[in-house]
């Protein structure tokens, strides 16, 4: 049966092109527009480490020293506050984390010096953030304690500088120290650049920033002070730094600490240390408001912080309102369609068709111009993920359809147009077999 | 021209009639608010910047190794700026409007206030008022015998004494609005924090501030007296000079020092481009996603006018065979697709104000201004009787001897 009312359908969307070709018009623009914002957002609010974004925490203490009025903690530390969370080992894992742009050239090329973003951490950070190396591995614990002049680099960074080769054991001259590679990432690109967001909350929707890659040049916190002193930026300051960009001993907070808790009793039991801690700065005189202690597990760090660009979400809405606008456009013209059709619906019911029967040709009519719709809002999907890819914006070269969101293509054109055939179809199944044949 | 034998109609196709109705409010509702973020984003792009904007060139190189005597590099670098044909002024800077990375006080008008007034953002360096080409609305603009450098203001901060530390600012009109409302601002004194008393010589009408968080505070910006050796450099020159001067700038700065990486060579031109890059796109996409509506809208119309006169076919010939000119059915079918524009139209305005509604609460949109309301209704009554054109003239041709056919 299925099979004649795809004969059926066929048949009647041949027989009047101009209104198919309007149906499959508006719902393949419709799905062309939603699909492309939709693809996006799934690409830009996913979570970065699914399986492991529940067991990682950012860690906040409020380090101001006066007692203003402020509801949430600043988003990043002091380093008096990061190296005693840090040394204190009360977490399964944990690790410091800031960037600095360094000058970076490799001696024994002759390419002209670079002026990178560095990051500067501690071991665990790549075992926390699962981060593939393709060389080589992380440095160790040791090297944090011994100030190595060791230095992590990135595929890409890779490729420029040594044409892809494996280039543990070179050396890098960052600044004026040389260190030593002992490892190579393979290519890593987070969305978002979740370990280094700081102030996005701030930012107004505007962070399609945070998308971009990750650094290039990764070395040991403790060795990176030395290496690149008086280059560092503070987040903020209650007063001037002494000496700018050597912020160790500053009122400055411009370090973020993350850690790994593996079962729930860690968590609560790091909340613990975390208030401890605060408490006993408090009585120190160095914190004002030891209460103001915060520990958000990834996903709900990157909620807070607003990650996702305003202008996306924005897109997003307005592509589903397209889509409804595209879908009461198709149950009109389906309704058209269908009633127009009342004499054959009436012959159909004389000659022993039931309501049901009708109400499933209809639909099938419907749903073929739903899979032809989604065949057109694929190719507008294509094209519409082209022309984001060519926006100025950091995320622009991680755009792409996977095999999900090409399905999810499908499925929404074809539950659009089941959905804008319903009514029609109700409709077309109710025609009275005996008025329609007198006409005829 | 008779409404209610149109009425009637519409009532026996009542289904019909809410779609297209449905199709032109939501269309109405979109468009309206889609045409009023374009006419925000606009606004933005065109923001002032209060700076000679076709006169700037910026120069930003990398720090070298271990630092040299910054203050004698940074004298000669702008010596040999200076030196270039065509350049009228150079100053050496900390930041630059439309920049990325900015740098920021909380001001407050009493050091024992505990929140800052306002936040605004600091440019430093000797001659920047200057270079930028600042418009100065009272006052004066700050001259090199302000100035202190950063070593003596950061030895006097240290050392707790004021003596060392910059003592003046030049504010802009904005700022100087939110602070002493209605006053004016010349001679009074605010403090850069709870240490640093600052008393204001001069205002300037506008200076916009890099990395832009809240468009309301784009023009809290204050130039304080404070030289800055940062390897970045602001360029001034006549409009037609820029490219020859940019590229003996660079050339100069390579012969003072060959091992600096510049990070930004650049006309004000681009900086500005650079800046409002997401908001021209997003521009470009809300037109584009305007016409596609309308375009669907119309289409959709067409359809179902299409639709109507054929299945009147009849009624139509009888009607003429009754004595109803061409005339009288073009107008039937151009009546009827008034109406129902207008009652999608009415529809559309509350739906586009509860969009509106929507968009203040989480985008931080104002209210959408009354005018767009008959913009909106004009654009959709004009597409609508374009569309129904069509249909219409096809069953104006109805010919009246339809009448006598099967019935």
């Amino acid at each position: 049966m299925f099979a004649y009312y795809l004969d059926l359908a066929l048949r009647s969307l041949k027989r009047n092109k101009v209104l198919t070709a309007l149906m499959v018009l508006a719902i393949a623009v419709g799905i062309g527009a939603s699909m492309t914002t939709l693809t996006v957002m799934h690409l830009l609010s996913g979570d970065p480490l699914p399986g492991r974004s529940d067991k990682l925490f950012y860690a906040q203490v409020d380090d101001n020293p006066l007692p203003e009025k402020q509801t949430e903690p600043m988003d990043v530390m002091t380093y008096q506050s990061a190296m005693d969370l840090w040394s204190a080992h009360q977490a399964d894992r944990q690790t410091i984390i800031v960037d600095s742009p360094v000058k970076l050239r490799a001696p024994d090329t002759t390419l002209p010096p670079l002026m990178p973003s560095m990051l500067s951490t501690t071991a665990d950070f790549f075992a926390m953030f699962d981060v593939p190396f393709r060389y080589g591995g992380p440095w160790r614990a040791e090297d944090d304690a011994a100030r190595s002049r060791v230095a992590i680099i990135s595929s890409d960074l890779n490729d420029k500088l040594f044409g892809g080769a494996n280039s543990v054991g070179r050396t890098l001259r960052l600044r004026e120290t040389d260190v030593r590679i002992v490892g190579v990432l393979a290519p890593w690109r987070p969305s978002p650049r979740f370990y280094n967001i700081a102030g996005g909350r701030f930012s107004g929707g505007k962070t399609a920033d945070y998308y971009g890659r990750p650094q290039d040049v990764f070395t040991p916190f403790s060795s990176a002070l030395e290496i690149n002193d008086g280059n560092f930026y503070q987040y903020s300051c209650w007063q001037l730094p002494p000496s700018p960009g050597h912020l160790q001993n500053a009122p400055c907070v411009w370090l973020a600490v993350w850690v790994q808790l593996d079962s729930p009793a860690k968590v609560a039991s790091f909340r613990r240390f975390l208030d401890g801690y605060a408490a006993q700065q408090q009585a120190l005189g160095r914190i004002a408001r030891p209460q103001n202690t915060r520990l958000r597990n990834l996903v709900e760090w990157l909620d807070y912080q607003g990650v996702v660009p305003s202008d996306v979400r924005l897109q997003a809405w307005l592509a589903f309102g397209f889509l409804a606008i595209c879908l009461f456009n198709t149950i009109g013209l389906l309704l058209a369609k269908f009633l127009r059709r009342g004499g054959e619906i009436g012959v159909r019911r004389a000659l022993g068709a039931s309501r049901g029967a009708i109400f499933q040709q209809c639909l099938v009519e419907a749903g073929m111009i739903g899979l032809l719709g989604g065949l057109g809002g694929l190719l507008l999907t294509l094209l519409g993920l082209s022309l984001v890819r060519r926006q100025p914006v950091a995320f622009a070269d991680m755009v792409h359809l996977d095999a999900r969101m090409f399905a999810l293509t499908f499925a929404l054109a074809i539950a659009t147009s089941l959905l804008a055939g319903l009514l029609p179809a109700l409709r077309a199944s109710r025609v009275a077999p005996g008025l329609q044949l007198k006409t005829l | 021209m008779a409404i209610r034998p149109i009425l009637s109609t519409l009532r026996r196709h009542k289904t019909t009639a809410l779609l297209v109705v449905l199709e032109i409010a939501l269309t109405c509702a979109i468009v309206c608010n889609a045409v009023f973020l374009v006419s925000q984003r606009i606004e933005r792009i065109h923001m002032p910047s209060g700076v000679a904007e076709h006169e700037l060139i910026q120069v930003a190189l990398a720090e070298i190794g271990a630092k040299p005597d910054e203050h004698a590099r940074t004298l000669t670098d702008l010596a040999a700026l200076r030196a270039i044909p065509g350049v009228t002024e150079v100053a050496s800077v900390n930041q630059i409007p439309f920049g990325r990375s900015s740098n920021n006080s909380g001001i407050k008008l009493d050091p024992k206030q505990n929140k800052p007034t306002l936040n605004a953002t600091n440019y430093f360096g000797e001659n920047i008022g200057q270079t930028l080409g600042v418009q100065l609305v009272a006052g004066r603009l700050l001259q090199p015998e302000d100035y202190v450098s950063i070593k003596e203001a950061s030895k006097a901060f240290k050392e707790g004494k004021l003596e060392g530390l910059p003592r003046l600012v030049v504010i802009t009109e904005p700022m100087a609005q939110r602070l002493f409302p209605g006053q004016p601002a010349l001679g009074k004194t605010i403090w850069l924090g709870s240490e640093v008393p600052l008393q204001i010589v001069g205002v300037v009408k506008h200076l916009v501030r890099p990395s832009i968080w809240n468009d309301a505070e784009a023009q809290y910006s204050m130039m304080v007296p404070m030289q800055v050796e940062d390897n970045q450099y602001l360029i001034r020159t006549a409009p037609g000079e820029r490219e020859r001067v940019l590229a003996a700038a660079i050339a100069a700065m390579k012969k003072n020092n060959p091992h600096r990486i510049f990070w930004q060579k650049r006309t004000w031109d681009e900086v500005r481009q650079r800046f409002f890059d997401g908001d021209r796109s997003m521009t470009g996409l809300l037109i584009g996603v305007c016409v596609a509506l309308l375009v669907v809208t119309a289409l959709g119309i067409v359809g179902l006018g299409s639709f109507w006169v054929a299945q009147r076919r009849r009624q139509i010939g009888v009607r003429r065979a009754l004595g109803a000119t061409r005339g009288h059915i073009l107008r039937y079918f151009q009546t009827e697709n008034f109406l129902l524009a207008t009652i999608g139209i009415a529809l559309g305005m509350v739906l586009a104000y509860g969009i509106n509604l929507f968009l203040m609460v989480h985008y931080e949109l104002p209210r959408l201004p009354a005018v767009y309301f008959p913009i909106g209704a004009l654009a959709l009554w004009l597409i609508g009787q374009a569309a129904v054109l069509g249909p219409a003239m096809r069953a104006a041709a109805v010919p009246p001897v339809v009448a006598t056919r099967s019935v």
